[in-house]
């Protein structure tokens, strides 16, 4: 089965503020997408609107055979959330359980799996984020790009057909992004869907089949970044990118 | 229980410097009462005496209202110069104050439903374990406590004839003049307080008498008293008034003989009051922690109804929160003991079960606000993240954001139990006996403040302070992991 993205006409206000104006995007299975655009532009909006964090006033977003609609709490919005983990920017890991219990969490009381079970997957996934070593330290006691790696493998855990990324990197020194966005590669290479919103350029045209610029609500370029990041069409990409690239 | 209102009302109409009379209003029928037609006025048989007095010793005698537990410790402190509440000369009393030769002689009469047919004496009373009611610090109660007789005290005369009637108790035992008000249906008496559905149970037994108390070392102030008294029997005055009261028996002939009473009574020994204490305590404790439970449980319940339910539920529990806060749980206390069962009756309560239900209304108030702002402190992104991993809401409440609380709300928690502990001492006013309570009743009829004083105060530390550690600990233990 594929977890295609069907995002068609999505409009969203905050009291009188178009965040989202008609957007329409569709993202194949196995795409890494990056989100770029100006503060205010419309990106974590749309992201949190893929797992239901917020809600749409118009359009439809299809992901795989789940439906989400404008006010639709579905019934199956718990199901619908769990086709994609989501990583914050502010970590939020639970700071009352150590780094395996974070982990194992949501597979023992949503998945009802046997703690067992639950550990024997999350070890791996934290082999693999490089926390191996963490297991039983709590939040509190971490570095902010341990606290990410550990989320992701928070994530990873629910066995999601990709990840949403919110500005996953922000919050992080140089040296720390660096090691969260190995990860992500990583993960990549595993055949995730990966939608980031993010500011890191140098990733985005590393990494990313895609790049998707949402400017005012709308989308204003969307391509391969080779094309999107060298060749912008509008004069709106041009300063945008002069901005960020300084 | 009285108020503590200052109102002095002179009586007499000499010039000469007042004699201070300390005596309780509060439900004092027929001794000395609020006039119903006129609460400003005090009257009674006792009034009526004073009065009588004041003109026999030449000098005016002002009334003071005071608490009738307190009479003789207010008279050994010197807030007032004579005791006169039916205050009966007994050998213990003796001890600490002295009496004038007695003024009315006093039976006990026992009075129970009408309907009742388990018993007819104390003795029957006692082999069937049934409850008798009577006033705290009295003969009556001292008589209860001699002859073993399951009995209850209450601070005021009307509770164990209320609780009769509501038959939260068997049988009430009291002097006979308040007998007469509240349980002899004689339509001549003016100021009658008859209880419906009441009986006097046997004669009256046991007398006694009323005498008015003055310090052992104010020899002349007594002499003077006793002249007054041999005077006003002389006249026929005394008569006349008891007669006016329609208290007079032909028993009260036997006021014309002298009679010795002799002070005796043995001091309260550490280890005859330190079990009562300990018993006490345990009641304190008891109290305190069902209490408690039901407030965690109410807050919990009201904190997350204000917090998540629709509007009207919401509603319901800002209500509720100003509503419980906003009154003391005095009030409360005295409306859910007294006041529920007035208006539903056979809704009659047991006092502890009352108390229970008053602190825990009370204090689940105070918790749910603890327990919406500890919740409210948790960020909102912890919600997004279980959800985000597919948790439902109440999952996420439950496993992430209420351990989570807790850490916020276990300090100012911890600081409510140990107020909880301390309050559970205004339960006396529903007659529950629990430390403080215990304490005062061993004080009135033996003295012994300091020492039985300590002991009672050393019992609340060592249970309070060591609960303040307690919460230290819990907050460092579980402080570290954030």
């Amino acid at each position: 089965m594929t977890w295609n993205i069907d995002i068609a006409n999505v409009t969203k206000r905050f009291g009188p503020r178009l965040v989202l104006n008609e957007v329409s995007v569709s993202i194949q299975s196995g795409e890494t997408v990056a989100l770029l655009g100006p503060s205010g532009g419309g990106k974590s909006t749309l992201l949190r609107c893929l797992n239901g964090l917020n809600t749409f006033d118009a359009g439809e977003i299809r992901i795989g055979e789940h439906v989400l609609q404008p006010g639709n709490h579905a019934a199956d919005l718990q199901a619908v959330r769990r086709v994609f983990g989501m990583v914050f920017q502010d970590f939020q890991l639970f700071p009352h359980l150590s780094v395996l219990d974070n982990v194992i969490e949501a597979p023992i009381q949503v998945l009802g799996w046997p703690r067992a079970k639950a550990v024997e997957r999350a070890e791996p996934l934290l082999k693999r984020v490089g926390m191996a070593g963490h297991l039983h330290a709590y939040p509190g006691q971490l570095s902010g790009g341990q606290k990410q790696r550990v989320a992701i493998a928070r994530a990873l855990a629910m066995e999601p057909r990709g990840l949403l990324c919110d500005e996953i990197t922000s919050a992080l020194d140089p040296e720390l992004k660096h090691e969260v966005l190995e990860v992500l590669e990583d993960l990549k290479r595993d055949g995730l869907t990966l939608i980031l919103v993010t500011h890191e350029m140098g990733f985005a045209r590393k990494a990313a089949d895609r790049v998707v610029v949402l400017c005012d609500g709308k989308i204003l370029e969307d391509g391969p970044p080779a094309q999107v990041l060298e060749q912008p069409r509008t004069e709106r990409m041009k300063m945008f990118l002069q901005r960020v690239l300084g | 229980m009285g108020t503590l209102l200052g109102a002095a009302l002179p009586v007499g109409a000499q010039s000469k410097e007042p004699l201070i009379w300390g005596g309780d209003t509060d439900g004092g029928f027929p001794y000395v009462f609020a006039n119903p037609a006129n609460p400003e006025e005090v009257i009674g048989f006792e009034m009526d005496l004073a009065r009588a007095l004041a003109d026999e010793i030449g000098r005016p005698i002002e009334f003071k209202q005071r608490t009738y537990e307190s009479l003789l410790a207010d008279l050994e402190r010197g807030d007032i110069d004579i005791a006169m509440n039916g205050l009966e000369i007994t050998p213990k009393r003796l001890k600490r104050v002295a009496f004038t030769r007695p003024y009315y002689i006093y039976q006990l009469q026992l009075v129970a439903r009408a309907d009742e047919t388990r018993f007819q004496n104390l003795d029957e009373a006692k082999a069937k374990g049934l409850v008798i009611g009577t006033l705290g610090a009295t003969a009556a109660a001292e008589l209860l406590e001699v002859q073993n007789v399951p009995f209850k005290t209450y601070d005021d005369q009307q509770g164990p004839y209320d609780d009769l009637v509501q038959r939260a108790i068997d049988g009430v035992l009291m002097d006979l003049p308040i007998a007469i008000y509240y349980a002899a249906p004689d339509p001549r008496l003016k100021y009658s307080q008859l209880k419906p559905g009441l009986k006097f149970l046997g004669p009256s037994f046991a007398d006694g008498y009323y005498g008015i108390a003055v310090r052992p070392n104010d020899t002349k102030l007594l002499a003077d008293l006793n002249g007054g008294i041999d005077r006003l029997l002389d006249s026929g005055k005394l008569e006349e008034i008891l007669h006016k009261w329609k208290l007079w028996t032909p028993d009260q002939y036997r006021l014309y003989k002298t009679v010795e009473i002799v002070a005796g009574g043995q001091e309260m020994r550490f280890g005859d009051y330190l079990p009562l204490l300990l018993k006490g305590a345990g009641v304190t404790v008891l109290l305190t922690l069902v209490s408690f439970a039901l407030a965690v449980i109410l807050g919990l319940v009201v904190a997350v109804a204000r917090m998540y339910g629709p509007a009207p539920v919401r509603w319901l529990a800002v209500g509720y929160v100003e509503f419980f806060r906003g009154i003391p749980v005095l009030l409360l206390l005295y409306f859910i003991y007294y006041g529920i069962p007035a208006i539903i009756p056979g809704l009659k309560l047991d006092p502890f079960l009352a108390a229970v239900l008053g602190f825990g209304l009370n204090y689940g108030a105070y918790e749910a606000e603890i327990y919406r702002a500890g919740i409210s402190s948790i960020p909102r992104g912890q919600w997004e993240a279980a959800a985000s991993l597919g948790m439902p809401a109440a999952l996420t409440f439950r496993r992430i954001i209420l351990p989570q609380a807790i850490r916020v709300i276990l300090p100012p928690m911890t600081s409510d139990l140990v107020a909880l502990f301390k309050d559970t001492s205004v339960v006396s006013i529903i007659a529950v006996v629990e430390l403080s309570k215990q304490y005062q009743i061993l004080t009135k009829s033996g003295g012994g403040y300091l020492q039985i004083g300590l002991t009672t105060a050393a019992l609340y530390l060592i249970m309070s302070v060591p609960l303040g550690y307690l919460s230290r600990y819990l907050e460092q233990r579980w402080g570290h992991k954030g």
